[in-house]
């Protein structure tokens, strides 16, 4: 096991360097003036040279490298010209929000259209099959961010039971102490049902948004892996065996039904990390999406960088957490290693 | 008969026989209409603004309402398929042409081509793909044309994979061999005799890639990335008209936001319907 | 006086509806099987030997149907029994094995929790005492260290220790009847003749009946009692296994002896059999399905094939028979 852990950590390395290496020629290979661009719209020639000089913008490509990466080991991500902080400390404030906002999005996503496609998958032409399917081809034309502003006129403007969207908490509430910078866990924490309840509330539709976006690969991967796992040769021994309709489909057809769908969920999260700076924006969300896209629009730059390394870090994280999920549930993977 | 003959009357059969793959065929005909003649047809100008007719809803007169300027939004939605359309169209002809190329010169020769297209492939998708594509736009400039160069870079790890694949077993099946003996260069072999058979193969994905191309294109514009205002596009449309749905201004958003759903779902199911007619056993 | 048999199918049709068509793939099919005795199933591919064993269990594909039959086990009707009765009855009373034993297993559950399964499931065993239990079946049919195989995964296991987990499968419930759809293709000769041995002594110990279906004529002769040859659906002959091989009555079990290897002839003289399987969507299919590629035939052929009459010890479906 810890030998399999260790194999697909070094895998990962190599696409760490990559994305270390993306992220510099990114900002560097910037056409025009690199430092104009640090230094802001605003700044005088002479605050140009002096980002210049700062940033080492001066020196050659390679020895800027370095300096990049001596920067990265200290943490150092550049400041944000409007905020005057250090875009790691922002970075680190605002993640758990859109941590927050991911994790109950594909939650609400799997908890829906993983028994959508199993459904699907043993009443095959029913009323719920054609509807899994009308689901998985519409749901992928569905842009997120049009979704998110329907589901408020609908909810929040016509019916009223939603909240405004304008962040993660009404006005009238503090936020729980810090433990986690979950809101949920928090406030739970905090033994404050209140806040809970009214954080909850905030959470909603934002995470029905995203869960509606993730919902078609999902079910279409359930489905279809189900469907075929139902009729391969190791269900039709335990049918013939005689175990209940029970067992076989939930501990011979299911478990095995969601291999292909742990791999699913490294695209699924790919498109979740990409949908969460647009329902930020919607839902006017403080986390490191909206961060990004408020310096984007002020021309602020070292945010811009600092959000895609954090972003590309952690979806390298997060796909090797997922390969080692799936070397937990495949033994094949397990001992072949 | 000829294989194109085939293929057609193959192609009618599909087409006849699910009636949503004809339907999705007539719309894309649609688009593409509205695409080439939209700007000449449309009753006013999209970019005319009314302050006194703003924010008025649907009419008879406006069939899609007035933004706050006083423009009429369904001659803008018309105008912006132009854009729309045309992001989607070279999108999909650079990431053909680039990703193409690479996979089947990595095939091909293999080697230090092979790793180093990979390499780029892998690195690539380790990122999301959104937020590449918004970094590679705000590192190079807020232009369209930079939207079409991250679109076409961000779909590039998965051409180049299946055009690789079908360089491999061409070159294996001895098919090089044939073109180099009656004396044609290596890149020519690539360009004219290898990439025009990938083709088929990637025709239905080029489908898919049109409408992923246009929801980042509108995306990337609701973000502020890529196109400005006034020009008429649909995403930044919904980002104009977003402020407004809370106030119960709902169709500034609305129609070009449903313009763009009915668009994206249209290519994805022509890309269902061109996997039926290409290789039907892939069908789901 | 005829003892009651294990199983007595009588009569049995089944159809699939495919897109070309309805496939008529069983048509009257009859025979028995009594306690203790072992039968094989001969014919060629698509005869419908599977196609009967799946009909059997109830396990067959959603595509297919039933229309006519009976076949009676221990007294229940498994034809026209309901979803509760056939739930207590299969793997209880009757049991399969498959061929292909690596992918009938379930790839990533240990195979003694599979075995467990099945133990806990019908074997009025505790959850507790079902290890204990599933190491006593792993002995039984033969595997060496069973305690350690038990956490095995079917793909640390060759082929043949596969089959044997099967049976162990198969047998837990110490059914009434074991079919065992070409138990050993695939496996090299040595191992085959160690599963067959296996079964058969598992099942003379228990006086458990057997069925066993295989294209290989040869096999059935050296293993069976008895041999039901079956083509395109239908049974065409059904006789003792010494009867079958010294005096066939049907042209075409004489073609499948004349096609089977034994040490004695060469590849050379090994003939093979005229004609192929009828296409089964056909509306003008023949009575007798054999009538088109037979030698032998007569005008006669054109009427409906006769029906084995009860306790007969040779039924041939022929009427010109050898």
């Amino acid at each position: 096991m810890l030998a399999l852990i260790l194999k697909r950590l070094l895998m990962a390395v190599p696409s760490l360097i990559g994305v270390v290496i993306v992220t510099f020629l990114l900002t560097r290979a910037l056409p025009g003036d690199a430092a104009a661009y640090f230094a802001g719209p605003a700044a005088t020639r002479e605050a140009v040279e002096q980002v210049r000089v700062k940033l080492g913008l001066d020196k050659s490509l390679p020895e800027q490298f370095v300096r990049y990466l001596r920067d990265l080991v200290r943490g150092d991500l550049g400041t944000s010209l409007t905020t005057g902080q250090p875009v790691v400390s922002e970075i680190r404030t605002r993640l758990p929000a859109s941590a927050e906002l991911t994790l109950l999005g594909l939650i609400v996503s799997m908890g829906v259209a993983v028994p959508l496609g199993i459904l699907a998958a043993t009443r095959p032409g029913s009323l719920i099959d054609h509807a899994c399917r009308v689901v998985a081809t519409a749901g992928v034309s569905l842009p997120v961010f049009f979704t998110g502003l329907i589901l408020v006129y609908v909810f929040y403007y016509l019916l009223g039971w939603a909240p405004a969207p304008l962040g993660r908490l009404d006005i009238f509430f503090t936020a729980p102490p810090q433990v986690t910078g979950f809101y949920l866990i928090d406030s739970l924490i905090a033994g404050n049902g209140e806040l809970f309840l009214a954080s909850l509330n905030q959470l909603v539709l934002p995470a029905l948004t995203l869960g509606v976006f993730s919902l078609a690969p999902i079910a279409r991967m359930t489905r279809a892996s189900m469907l075929a796992v139902l009729s391969s040769d190791f269900v039709r021994t335990a049918r013939a065996c005689g175990l209940s309709p029970l067992t076989v489909t939930v501990t011979y057809a299911f478990r095995n039904a969601m291999l292909p769908v742990v791999t699913t969920l490294g695209m699924v999260f790919s498109f979740l990390l990409g949908a969460n700076v647009l329902v930020e924006k919607v839902f006017a969300w403080p986390g490191i999406g909206s961060f990004a896209v408020e310096a984007l629009i002020a021309s602020d730059f070292a945010p811009v960088q600092g959000f895609v390394l954090t972003m590309a870090v952690m979806y390298v994280a997060l796909n090797l957490m997922i390969d080692v999920l799936y070397g937990l549930i495949d033994p094949r993977v397990r001992i072949e290693a | 008969m000829t294989a194109l003959a085939a293929t057609v009357r193959h192609a009618r059969y599909v087409i006849g026989e699910n009636p949503v793959t004809g339907l999705a065929f007539a719309l894309f005909v649609l688009i593409v209409l509205l695409a080439l003649v939209g700007p000449y047809v449309v009753p006013i100008d999209p970019l005319a603004s009314d302050t006194v007719a703003a924010l008025k809803p649907p009419s008879l007169r406006h069939w899609f309402g007035t933004d706050q300027l006083g423009r009429d939004i369904f001659s803008r939605v018309v105008i912006a398929t132009r854009l729309d359309f045309g992001i989607a169209v070279w999108s999909v002809v650079l990431v053909f042409v680039m990703g193409g190329l690479a996979g089947v010169a990595a095939g091909f020769f293999g080697g230090w081509t092979d790793r180093i297209v990979g390499r780029i492939a892998d690195t690539i998708m380790a990122f999301p793909l959104f937020v590449l594509a918004m970094g590679i736009v705000a590192a190079l400039g807020n232009t369209v044309t930079n939207i079409v160069i991250a679109t076409a870079i961000v779909n590039f790890p998965l051409y180049a994979r299946v055009a690789r694949a079908e360089a491999n077993v061409r070159r294996e099946a001895g098919f090089v061999e044939a073109a180099r003996l009656s004396g044609n260069g290596d890149l020519r072999i690539l360009a004219f005799q290898i990439l025009p058979n990938v083709f088929p193969i990637l025709v239905v994905q080029m489908s898919l890639t049109m409408g992923y191309a246009i929801l980042n294109a509108a995306g990337l514009s609701f973000i502020g990335l890529g196109v400005r205002p006034p020009t008429p596009e649909w995403g930044i449309m919904v980002a104009e008209g977003a402020a407004f749905m809370v106030s119960g201004e709902w169709w500034i958003a609305f129609f070009p936001g449903l313009v763009l759903m009915v668009a994206v779902f249209c290519f994805n199911l022509l890309g269902d319907g061109l996997r039926d007619i290409v290789d039907p056993r892939r069908r789901t | 006086m005829t003892a009651v048999p294990a199983l007595a199918v009588e009569d049995l049709s089944v159809e699939f509806r495919t897109r070309s068509g309805v496939v008529k793939a069983l048509e009257g099919v009859s025979f028995s099987v009594g306690k203790g005795e072992t039968l094989a199933i001969v014919g060629e591919s698509g005869s419908g030997k599977s196609v009967t064993a799946y009909a059997l269990m109830g396990i067959l594909d959603p595509a297919g149907r039933v229309t006519a039959g009976r076949a009676v086990l221990g007294g229940l009707d498994l034809i026209a029994a309901s979803a509760s009765e056939l739930a207590e009855v299969r793997g209880r009373e009757i049991a399969m094995i498959f061929q292909n034993p690596r992918t009938a297993l379930n790839p990533i559950r240990p195979v003694g929790r599979q075995i467990a399964d099945v133990l806990i499931r019908h074997g009025n065993v505790r959850r507790a005492e079902a290890p204990a239990g599933t190491v006593d079946l792993l002995r039984a049919v033969g595997i060496t260290d069973p305690a350690r195989r038990a956490q095995a995964y079917p793909f640390e296991m060759s082929g043949g220790m596969c089959q044997r987990v099967m049976i162990a499968l198969a047998l837990a419930a110490r059914p009434a009847l074991l079919i065992a759809d070409e138990p050993t293709t695939g496996l090299d000769v040595t191992t085959q003749a160690v599963i067959m041995d296996i079964v058969a002594e598992l099942a003379g110990e228990s006086g458990m009946a057997t069925i066993f279906i295989t294209h290989d004529l040869a096999l059935a002769g050296q293993r069976a009692d008895r041999i039901v040859v079956m083509h395109a659906g239908h049974v065409v002959e059904n006789a003792t296994t010494r009867e079958l091989i010294a005096r066939p009555n049907h042209p075409y079990t004489a073609e499948l002896i004349a096609a089977t290897p034994d040490g004695a002839t060469s590849l050379d003289a090994l003939a093979a059999i005229a004609g192929s399987l009828p296409d089964l969507r056909r509306a003008d299919l023949p009575p007798c399905r054999y009538s088109e590629r037979c030698p032998r035939k007569t005008d006669l052929c054109d009427q409906p094939l006769p029906h084995p009459p009860p306790g007969s010890a040779h039924f041939v479906a022929c009427w010109n028979p050898l």
